[in-house]
């Protein structure tokens, strides 16, 4: 064994201690959306406008006390973004006009710019480092933490950060050492299965074959989640650095990444980093100079949700269309080419390196019973704060929802959380007090899920999200089985009837025994699972889909086809809507009360939006 | 014809590329889809010819996934993302707005090959719902008001021309 990283860390620690300060501008997807990339611009134009020293990267170049302008992966907070640290002063909603100020300022006398704090909203102070933000505070950021700091194109950063000590300490304890510190860690796949990590390891390593292959499962697709595409982007290297400790450990002398196509950036930094690993002497021949030699390569995906299940995805690795096969025999087995094969979602492999360095007990001292560390959940939908978020095991809903999230987004109430996606199910308030486990998840219908975590509120109709997800689920089925093909289709049909008032009361007994069979005989996860979102919403808003079916009546409004307008009192007959009405069924004179014609109405709910007064009622 | 030439070229290069490589049919359409920006029958004629895989095995694959696209995209690609966070901020509404202003429904082209609207999965920018991306560049937390504006400002670039 060599000591090339110790000697890469001793250089770059070395360069970096000649800068004086850093600004980070988050390069995440959603920042570069909005504008982040002409922010980090602007910051190397100001400086070259004012005659400062700055440098892109770190290298032997870099001038003393000069300033360093780097990318980040995504810091999380998207929903605030673009996200700009000088030092530890952290801006949001930065824009490229906003630099010459906050170099003038911050980089120069070290002022803050008080108007591009965040501001927390439940008491308006206002958050000057990342530190004070709520929705920071209750974190517990391991994987994440790297990704919002590091240059995601920096190898020798990420090496500097204790990156690849990982491997080095792998490939010293050996196959069995390092299986052994996967097992004390307890790490559960973290797609949403929650398969002991070490054990499917343990079983690829001891099938006997010529060729063993290691895959890292890229295929994101559930409507909703990001975590993968974050980490993927922020932070390479971690996913690079769990593939090859992974390789080792079972045997393996090629590794491919399966990524979605729609990912470009995630290719993309996945291949510098696979480039940079090869220039280095981390990838190939006799890595770090031991014995141990590995390859690595990309596969895309093109598009399909069932690809995530493993033979599907390894039936399109190998050219074919991607659809599942009976297990078993497993791919610990027969695998890619029907050689032994151990696949393992992203985040889960992003967290080996940090077990290695660091211990399999100090990853097991986190968590709650058996689901052991963090997770990192992508929180969407009706809260304050939405963006990805790392959280240890065990933590309740009240805490994500509330402290991290900020609560509802309008009214004060939230009505569920929803997890695990199209698999998964939906969560009524009442157990929010509930620790957050792969086991407790699953008692009330829903499972842990590759980590989307959708908070919806009061104007959500439990029947329509249902019916979103199995469209979803209908659409993507692989049509091999028939539980799943015409089973998820009867389902839709039925969703479609209690949406549009037409179904009768027998429909909800006969949705359930569709679903259960389903559960039952379908050949892979997408169609096993696919009836949760129906069976957890019927269990716990019963009363919802008995108001569509028996009162012929959508409490949220969002079923168009059984919602009616109607004009109250309050109108003072101001015409707005009348104008707005597309199809001409408002009627009445100029200060008088209007009318809607129902026959004509398309219930475009244009006049509702417009009515400054709330003198428009849906119901 | 130099263009055709060209075109060939490449052809033949990617073919060249992935032939012996086991089970590359699907990165071999990714290359050539990357480049066209979709896969025209003719293309796939020549790879089943080059590489003996079955011209309906190279149909089953195309079209089995989403991603491949087996007519020339319009010049100006409207996605909306109908993700579980975009559905709920709003992107039905979106959608209904964006067909009105183009006068192309979703899964359409319109006839003089200037837009199409298509309705897609999560593309991953859930923090910043409702998302739309045009030519993929991405556009968050979009109102339906917003939407004549950002296809206004986009046929100004010229991105759609």
């Amino acid at each position: 064994m060599n000591n090339l990283v110790n000697e890469i860390k001793e250089k770059f620690d070395k360069q970096y201690s000649k800068i004086n300060n850093r600004v980070v501008i988050c390069g995440g997807t959603g920042c570069i959306a909005g504008g982040s990339m002409e922010v980090y611009k602007a910051f190397q134009e100001e400086y070259k406008k004012r005659g400062l020293d700055f440098c892109l990267e770190i290298t032997d170049g870099c001038r003393e006390k000069s300033t360093y302008i780097s990318k980040s992966g995504c810091q999380g907070f998207c929903a605030q973004g673009p996200l700009v640290s000088v030092g530890e002063i952290f801006y949001t909603k930065v824009k490229a006009a906003d630099v010459p100020e906050i170099v003038e300022k911050t980089v120069l006398k070290g002022e803050v710019v008080e108007r591009l704090l965040y501001v927390n909203p439940v008491d308006g102070t206002h958050c000057k480092t990342l530190h004070d933000i709520p929705f920071y505070q209750k974190q517990h950021r391991i994987l994440l933490a790297d990704c919002g700091k590091i240059n995601p194109e920096d190898i020798n950063e990420y090496i500097s950060h204790g990156g690849y000590f990982g491997l080095k300490k792998a490939l010293e304890i050996g196959q069995e050492g390092a299986i052994a510190e996967m097992k004390e860690s307890g790490l559960r796949g973290r797609g949403g299965a929650g398969f002991p990590t070490w054990l499917k390891w343990d079983l690829t390593r001891k099938s006997q074959a010529d060729q063993k292959y290691m895959i890292c499962n890229g295929d994101e697709g559930d409507p909703g989640a990001y975590m993968d595409r974050s980490l993927l982007e922020g932070n390479p290297h971690s996913v690079v650095e769990g593939m090859i400790i992974a390789g080792f450990s079972i045997g393996a002398s090629k590794g491919l990444f399966y990524i979605r196509a729609e990912y470009p950036l995630a290719i993309e930094r996945i291949q510098k980093a696979i480039d940079a690993c090869y220039k280095t002497g981390i990838l190939g021949k006799n890595i770090l100079g031991s014995n141990f030699s590995y390859d690595l390569e990309i596969r895309y995906g093109a598009g399909a949700f069932v690809c995530g299940e493993e033979t599907a995805l390894i039936a399109s690795i190998e050219g074919n269309r991607g659809t599942p096969r009976p297990k078993p025999p497993f791919p610990a087995q027969k695998g890619l080419w029907g050689k032994p094969t151990a696949i393992n979602n992203v985040e889960t492999l992003a967290t080996v390196p940090y077990i290695l360095t660091k211990g399999g007990k100090w990853y097991a001292s986190m968590g709650s019973g058996k689901s052991t560390g963090t997770k990192v959940f992508a929180m969407t939908g009706k809260a304050k704060n939405t963006g990805l978020i790392e959280v240890p095991m065990g933590i309740t809903l009240k805490e994500v929802v509330y402290d991290i999230g900020g609560g509802p987004l309008k009214g004060d109430k939230v009505k569920a959380v929803q997890t695990g996606g199209p698999s998964g199910g939906v969560i009524p308030p009442q157990y929010f007090d509930m620790p957050i486990t792969y086991e407790s998840l699953q008692e009330i219908g829903s499972i842990m899920g590759s980590g989307g975590l959708i908070v919806m509120d009061e104007t959500d109709c439990m029947v329509d999200i249902a019916k979103f997800y199995l469209e979803f689920c209908v659409d993507e089925s692989c049509g091999k089985c028939s539980p799943c093909r015409i089973g998820g289709y009867q389902l839709l049909s039925i969703l479609n009837k209690v949406t549009k008032g037409t179904a009768k009361e027998e429909d909800l007994d006969k949705l359930q025994k569709i679903a259960k069979g389903m559960q039952k005989a379908s050949l892979c996860a997408l169609g096993q699972t696919a009836p949760n979102p129906v069976l957890s919403t019927i269990r716990f808003f019963k009363e919802e889909y008995e108001e569509h079916i028996k009162n012929k009546h959508c409490p949220t409004g969002k079923c168009k086809d059984l919602v009616s307008y109607k004009i109250t009192d309050k109108c003072v007959g101001c015409g707005m809507c009348k104008k707005a009405c597309p199809v001409g069924a408002i009627s009445g004179e100029l200060r008088t009360k209007h009318s809607i014609d129902q026959k004509k109405c398309i219930k475009c709910g244009q006049c509702f939006n417009t009515c400054k007064l709330k003198a428009i009622i849906k119901g | 014809m130099a263009q055709q030439k060209t075109a060939d070229a490449e052809l033949s290069a990617i073919i060249s590329k992935w032939k012996h490589v086991e089970g590359s049919l699907v990165m071999m359409l990714h290359s050539v889809q990357d480049k066209l920006g979709y896969v025209p029958r003719e293309t796939a004629m020549v790879i089943s010819k080059e590489t003996g895989i079955p011209l309906a095995k190279i149909y089953e694959v195309l079209t089995f996934y989403h991603f491949f696209k087996l007519n020339p995209p319009a010049k100006c690609q409207i996605s909306v993302c109908t993700g579980t966070a975009c559905y709920l901020k709003g992107a039905p509404e979106i959608l209904k707005e964006i067909e009105k202003c183009t006068g192309v429904k979703d899964g359409q082209s319109s006839a003089d090959g200037k837009y199409s609207v298509t309705s897609l999965r999560c593309i991953g920018c859930c923090g910043l719902s409702p998302v739309i991306s045009i030519n993929g560049k991405i556009y968050g937390q979009v109102k339906p008001a917003q939407v004549k504006d950002i296809l206004a400002e986009v046929e100004k670039t010229g991105a759609a021309k």
